[in-house]
């Protein structure tokens, strides 16, 4: 089933995070947001980190360029990363037409769901956007 | 928007991409009214700037455009800037010097100093009496020249004339800084909008575009053009910048001319080249160039991915003992620090785009 962008939730430096109940744990699905794609533009290159690397909320784990600039990615969640979309940097493309399904970049077994309060509704992050915008 | 040298600059309209292959494939528009335009009038304006600049201005041909640089005694680049001798409808002639927006104060404080020797020039700067427009691509000659009084199309590479357009006046120049055909135009300041908007209501049907400084940066580039801070600056002098064409070293002076000879003869310590990194990843500005043996020879200067090559190239300043002086290509093996990862890197001659004829 489609990922509704309005069910997300945001870090202001727009990443995006669906939260599931995965057994006995709580699984962070982690892409960027369409408004950071639009804003980069023309995807040239993405680095993506190992499975298994411990990440803390705030924390760089790869980065996005494009023509004109390299772009951190960071971390919204704490946690262990269990799965890492390795594809997805030959299909920018994709990602582009496709940021909340296809163009998710990696799951995260979250440790601690303390980070979690300072995400964004989808509300609070559209208006964060527009008035970056 | 990004802010640049006192002036609000676009970075992209619809994206560096998309822009830059509609600059490649038809014509695109620059709003460059960034750039410094400094007007010298009077006897002796040609002698003030001939003493200034790499290239000759004394005997300057009315309608001539000359590229070259304005150095320091120890040969460093003051600026890159171009050099016009115009003649209005009237009759009187002046030249105008286009400077970088970013050197514009600079210039201005290293010209004031000399205009006392040359007591009937006066040097006044009309950057922000006029705005700059670019419109650069293989289609922006045919399809602009009509919209002006003169037959701009018969115009020269460069060359420039003061004509009109809908009966105001404009300086066209057949100059540019991405490596296509086109005009470049200087228009009252009142007049810019709707200069701007006639021409992309011209263009529109051929598909031109609006092009930001995003697009003007991957494009020259490509073109294998310095940019002032990058490739120049005033620890870079002219003849390692590869600029030796833009210096006119016999039979005059000028401040720089006995450094800029003695590096011509015995040869520069750094020279510019191209480098094709290999990968997808693109390197940047300030990454060290590494020898054979991991040692730094030099540094990226500019570096981007390429829209025309569909790949990551760059220029960057190394050790001159690595190139041949003939290709201008590098005989070791290079790589690049970028941000850790030794990336390597095949030296090709620039420029990397070549219009087709």
């Amino acid at each position: 089933m489609a990922r509704n962008p309005a069910n997300l939730l945001y870090a202001k430096s727009h990443e995006w995070v669906d939260i599931a109940q995965e057994g006995d744990d709580k699984v962070a699905t982690i892409g960027i947001s369409a408004f950071a794609i639009e804003q980069l533009t023309d995807l040239v290159y993405m680095d993506l980190p190992a499975v298994g690397k411990v990440v803390a909320a705030g924390d760089e784990f790869g980065e996005v360029e494009s023509v004109k600039a390299v772009s951190p990615l960071y971390s919204p969640v704490d946690g262990e990363i269990i799965a890492v979309h390795s594809d997805l940097p030959e299909r920018l493309d994709e990602l582009k037409e496709d940021p909340y399904d296809f163009g998710w970049i990696l799951k995260v077994r979250l440790s601690s769901e303390a980070g979690l309060s300072q995400l964004l509704s989808h509300a609070d992050y559209e208006q964060q956007c527009g008035e970056a915008g | 928007m990004a802010p640049f040298a006192g002036f609000q600059m676009p970075i992209q309209y619809q994206g560096i991409v998309a822009e830059h292959q509609a600059c490649r494939s038809t014509a695109a528009l620059f709003d460059v009214s960034h750039m410094g335009r400094l007007r010298f009038d009077g006897e002796g304006s040609a002698e003030l700037l001939d003493h200034l600049l790499s290239r000759r201005v004394i005997g300057l041909p009315i309608g001539a455009v000359r590229y070259g640089l304005m150095c320091n005694a120890e040969g460093g680049v003051l600026d890159d800037v171009l050099v016009s001798h115009l003649q209005t409808p009237s009759g009187s002639q002046y030249h105008l010097l286009v400077v970088n927006a970013s050197n514009r104060a600079k210039i201005i404080r290293w010209i004031t100093p000399h205009l006392a020797d040359f007591s009937t020039v006066t040097m006044s700067d009309r950057t922000e009496l006029t705005a700059m427009i670019a419109i650069q691509g293989p289609r922006a000659v045919e399809v602009t020249a009509r919209l002006f009084r003169a037959h701009v199309d018969q115009l020269k590479r460069y060359r420039a004339v003061i004509t009109e357009q809908f009966g105001k006046p404009v300086i066209v120049s057949r100059t540019g800084y991405t490596g296509e055909d086109g005009f470049e135009l200087i228009v009252r300041a009142d007049e810019a909008l709707r200069v701007w908007e006639n021409l992309l209501l011209v263009g529109r049907e051929y598909g031109f575009c609006a092009a930001g400084l995003g697009a003007r940066d991957t494009l020259r580039l490509e073109a294998g053009m310095p940019l002032y801070g990058h490739e120049l600056s005033e620890q870079i002098d002219p003849i390692s910048a590869g600029l030796r064409f833009a210096c006119t070293l016999d039979g005059r002076s000028f401040i720089g001319d006995e450094a800029l000879r003695r590096i011509s003869e015995q040869g520069p310590e750094q020279v510019r080249i191209g480098l094709l990194p290999e990968g997808k990843r693109p390197v940047r500005e300030g990454c060290k160039v590494l020898g054979p043996n991991d040692e730094p020879v030099g540094w990226i200067t500019s570096g981007a991915p390429s829209p025309t090559l569909q790949r990551p190239i760059a220029m960057a300043m190394v050790d001159a003992a690595l190139v041949d002086r003939t290709t201008g290509v590098a005989q070791v093996d290079l790589r690049i620090d970028n941000r850790g990862h030794h990336q390597p890197a095949t030296s090709v001659p620039l420029p990397f785009y070549h219009r087709p004829l």
